[in-house]
């Protein structure tokens, strides 16, 4: 799946540390155009950190990222956003109290000219949230709703679409699935389908390996801050991927005195 | 849009269809339509007869309304975007002492008294705003500090400069000033005069004023009152800044990661609403012709209440300019009301506390509805 195009971020043997904390000890991940990438790793692994580097939150210790072929340097999460690397936090994303589609142009407000005057344009805005969120399978009632009426799959969904709306080249999930039920779940893996086939890279950062295996297109594993390399989807199975992630030993005895896989 | 989401196959089974009487009914501001309507009722069915729906009478509750419907727009719209103004009351005695001294005591202009208390007190509201966001105390704590703050120095400076904490001759210095018309004047004189003469309102029958109208204009108060409700109303929910005032004050994290400029929208509603008091105070001593050190007691506490009958949450992020308008309606009319009907003043209270619960207690269902809280 990686089209044999040039990866659109390329970062080589990143490290970060926080004072005498090493978070990350030499990650290497490229992302590819149209492609979803799962990262994958336990708590404690350096996930948040890996992302908060890649969108521009941390700027790393040692290593070198290149973004479109260049060497990035963000000063903060803002420049990484006006690059096309959006970040739909599991919380943090939408206001509840506010409508779905004064969350959806929140920041990006769309207006009309009346006379000397400038308003925000409600028909614009919720044409769009409308028709943005039909695109994405979910029929709202109406785009007045707050977006507190949602459930937490739906909500993800919005915070996505409205990432995608806005140009987004690279798309970082993070934990999407991780509060969600069943069929809440199913519903943002198939967006995360719908994203990937517009020719965006999806970054899903996960701890859940099945809902990893039913997107994704290569994997790759974070263990104590170091990357254990990269697989492509259909040369690695769950229980390997699982293995990775937590110490297969361990992890064995564990589930042999639970009566079946975690 | 409405009925392509209904044709569609994929409608959800469990959601009802909601009728279209429910769905007007449904929005932030029923719980000051309901208290409006049941405080008219009141007083026309106790105390009709009392003048208090005469033109005298009307004026009467109209001007008190006004009061607190000017500060209640400040208030609002910082409490929407997360915040409180303890110091309303307070920047309402500081700025009416602004004016005298400059006006009278140093005897400037009485425009330039004006404008330099309007820059004055919205410096001040824009130092609560910037302490507040740069050392992320409760604004609650900060603006409480200048409560005192301001209140002494309305005290402490006509002391020191004049040994009396009343100033005034304000009349006589605004006499024929542009500026101060538009805070102290009237306007459609003329169309009462007419009402007078059509025997639609009353009119003076003896003295030097015989046959003029007793109620002889609409003061500007009145109109400030109008305009700064329709300004907040558009400003909150048809311009781009006013989604940026919902999304402060409903997650500020949330405001800021989508690229809200937070600090900013939270510092200039502190200048609006010093900018609102500030307005109040100029009416008021105009009116007065005095400034006393101890105005606008209490004012803060008012416009709060206003606003949360008006359906706005505590906690930011909800509410409306209407909404908030009513509940200083609310307030302006009983108020004045228990007076008409003859009832004890000291009634005034348990009314109030009675209508703020009765409000809140609908305005929460009311949101709980809208905004899916639990």
């Amino acid at each position: 799946m990686t089209n044999g195009n040039a990866p659109i971020i390329q970062m080589t043997d990143i490290e970060k540390h926080f004072g005498s904390v090493i978070a990350l000890a030499g990650v290497s991940v490229d992302i590819f155009p149209g492609e979803c990438h799962c990262l994958l790793g336990d708590n404690g692994a350096g996930k948040s950190t890996f992302i908060k580097t890649m969108s521009g939150v941390h700027k790393p210790t040692h290593g070198q990222i290149l973004f479109e072929g260049r060497p990035m340097h963000f000063n903060d999460p803002r420049d990484a956003i006006a690059a096309g690397i959006a970040t739909v936090h599991q919380h943090l994303a939408m206001i509840p109290l506010m409508s779905v589609s004064r969350n959806f142009f929140m920041g990006n407000e769309p207006e009309k000219k009346v006379g000397p005057f400038r308003f925000f344009d409600h028909d614009y805005a919720n044409r769009v949230t409308m028709e943005e969120m039909r695109k994405m399978g979910i029929n709202l009632r109406s785009p007045d709703q707050a977006v507190g009426t949602l459930s937490g799959g739906e909500r993800q969904t919005v915070a996505i679409a409205r990432a995608v709306h806005f140009g987004a080249k690279v798309l970082i999930l993070d934990e999407p699935t991780s509060a969600l039920g069943v069929r809440q779940t199913a519903n943002v893996l198939a967006t995360i389908d719908k994203v990937r086939k517009q020719g965006i890279a999806v970054v899903f950062i996960t701890h859940n390996v099945r809902h990893a295996m039913a997107v994704g297109d290569r994997f790759t594993v974070l263990n104590r801050g170091q990357t254990l390399g990269t697989a492509q989807r259909g040369q690695i199975t769950p229980e390997e991927l699982q293995d990775m992630m937590a110490g297969g030993q361990e992890l064995a005895a564990l589930e042999g005195s639970l009566g079946g896989t975690v | 849009m409405g009925d392509a989401a209904s044709t569609s196959p994929s409608q959800d089974e469990r959601i009802k269809e909601i009728s279209a009487l429910r769905r007007a009914l449904i929005r932030p501001e029923l719980g000051g339509m309901v208290g409006t309507v049941a405080v008219f009722t009141f007083f026309l069915l106790f105390a009709f007869d009392s003048g208090m729906f005469n033109s005298q009478g009307v004026m009467n509750w109209a001007v008190v309304s006004a009061q607190f419907m000017i500060i209640a727009v400040g208030a609002c719209l910082l409490m929407i975007a997360g915040e409180f103004d303890l110091s309303v009351g307070s920047m309402i005695g500081f700025a009416g002492m602004i004016i005298a001294i400059l006006g009278v005591t140093l005897g400037w202009p009485m425009w330039m008294a004006i404008l330099a208390t309007f820059a004055l007190c919205m410096a001040i509201g824009a130092l609560n705003g910037w302490i507040v966001v740069r050392t992320g105390l409760p604004s609650f704590i900060v603006t409480l500090a200048f409560l005192f703050i301001l209140r002494g120095f309305t005290i402490f400076l006509p002391q020191t400069i004049e040994r009396k904490t009343i100033i005034g001759g304000i009349r006589d210095a605004a006499q024929g000033d542009w500026l101060a018309a538009a805070f102290g004047g009237k306007i459609l004189g003329g169309l009462f005069v007419w009402l007078g003469d059509m025997g639609l309102i009353s009119v003076f029958d003896r003295g030097t004023r015989a046959g003029q109208p007793v109620v002889d204009g609409i003061p500007m108060l009145i109109v400030w009152a109008l305009v700064l409700i329709v300004f907040g109303h558009v400003v909150l929910t048809r311009t781009k800044f006013g989604n940026w005032i919902f999304a402060a004050g409903g997650d500020a994290e949330a405001a800021r990661n989508s690229g809200v400029p937070v600090n900013k929208v939270k510092i200039l509603m502190f200048m609006f609403t010093a900018f609102c008091a500030t307005v109040f105070a100029v009416c008021q001593v105009m009116e007065f012709g005095s400034a006393g050190a101890d105005r606008g007691l209490l004012k803060e506490f008012e416009a709060i209440i206003a606003v949360v009958i008006g359906g706005a949450l505590l906690t930011g992020g909800y509410g409306s300019v209407i909404g908030a308008a009513l509940g200083a309606l609310i307030f302006g009319v009983v108020q004045q009301g228990l007076f008409f009907a003859d009832v004890e003043s000291s009634l005034f209270r348990v009314f109030l506390g009675v209508i703020l619960l009765g409000a809140v207690i609908l305005n929460t269902n009311i949101r709980r509805i809208i905004t899916g809280e639990r």
